[in-house]
């Protein structure tokens, strides 16, 4: 399978990239929640759970921006894959924000980032490495944004996780791709 | 005669013993929905999983569980793994560990025989 990866012209993959991916985030996500100050009074009971199921979510957010700052700094990405994670580890901090901003909302206290996170960075010796170790990650943030949406008492909370898990799963397709994998290899998620 | 009938019957007691014991191998690729929030060696968002099987639920002494798992009294087997993931916040309500669920039996039974074999694994070399 052809990837981005292979085309020697920096300029030319991006655009290459940008043209398969459609990686634009779309703000509908944002919109979903963002002003949305009712929220908290119409969840009533459900919002304490709703709370514990978003700070989950933030929890594993924190650590994505943290596992995507890793690769970016270990000097093993090279451009357009390093612009690539960079624009990933925005998409992440912006789905911290919206969950951190919704707990508040919702009468919770967002986690906050570890002070320290571990990852196998013994086991990152170069590009390939990293965009597999990143993949698993998303991989997983896809399931448990999957698992979470059917819990919410608040069905616009539904919804919005499961707009992020669009976003994530658009992350570990193009990653895929980046390896020379079969970008979507099921016709479900699990 | 007597020879072919004890032989379907060996091949059929293997059988059920495979399936009652799960495949390692395709829970080893149900685990990536784990990868969220878990790895065996490390904690992460969820506590590792190395030595999970016979560990008292909500012990890792340095990961910030939840008071309901602290509280639970849940004893990690196969048994209560299989309840756990079969709906987690059904059976300990108010767990950190907000994920519907695995509601196929034999994938639930794939995972748990790959965390039996794999918690206790060579990767798992700080198990508590």
């Amino acid at each position: 399978m052809s990837s981005f990866l292979t085309i020697a012209n920096p300029d030319a993959a991006r655009r290459m990239f940008l043209g398969r991916s459609g990686l634009l985030l779309s703000g509908a996500a944002v919109a979903l929640l963002a002003g949305r100050d009712v929220l908290a009074a119409k969840s009533g009971g459900a919002a304490a759970s709703d709370a514990r199921i978003l700070n989950t979510a933030l929890g594993a957010e924190l650590e994505a921006i943290a596992a995507y700052q890793v690769g970016a700094e270990s000097g093993l990405l090279q451009k357009p894959v390093l612009d690539l994670a960079v624009q990933f580890q925005g998409h992440h901090k912006a789905h911290a924000d919206l969950l951190a901003k919704t707990v508040q909302k919702l009468g919770g206290k967002p986690v906050l980032a570890k002070r320290k996170y571990e990852f196998p960075v013994e086991a990152l010796k170069n590009q390939a490495d990293v965009l597999q170790f990143a993949a698993k990650l998303e991989q997983g943030a896809v399931s448990a944004y999957l698992g979470a949406v059917p819990l919410f008492g608040n069905r616009d909370l539904s919804k919005a996780a499961a707009s992020i898990l669009g976003d994530e799963a658009m992350h570990w397709a193009i990653l895929r791709n980046a390896l020379g994998e079969n970008p979507v290899p099921d016709a479900f998620m699990a | 005669m007597w020879r072919s009938a004890l032989t379907v019957a060996l091949a059929f007691v293997a059988g059920a013993a495979a399936g009652a014991k799960g495949d390692p191998a395709r829970g080893e690729k149900l685990y990536v929905r784990c990868a969220a929030c878990h790895a065996l060696a490390y904690d992460r968002v969820g506590p590792r999983h190395c030595g999970l099987i016979g560990r008292k639920a909500g012990s890792i002494a340095d990961f910030d569980y939840s008071p309901a798992m602290k509280k639970s009294g849940i004893v990690w087997t196969a048994n209560t793994l299989d309840r756990f993931l079969a709906d987690p916040p059904r059976l300990v309500r108010g767990t950190t560990m907000t994920y519907a669920g695995i509601s196929d039996p034999k994938e639930r039974k794939d995972l748990i025989a790959y965390l039996e074999r794999n918690t206790a694994s060579a990767e798992c070399p700080k198990a508590k």
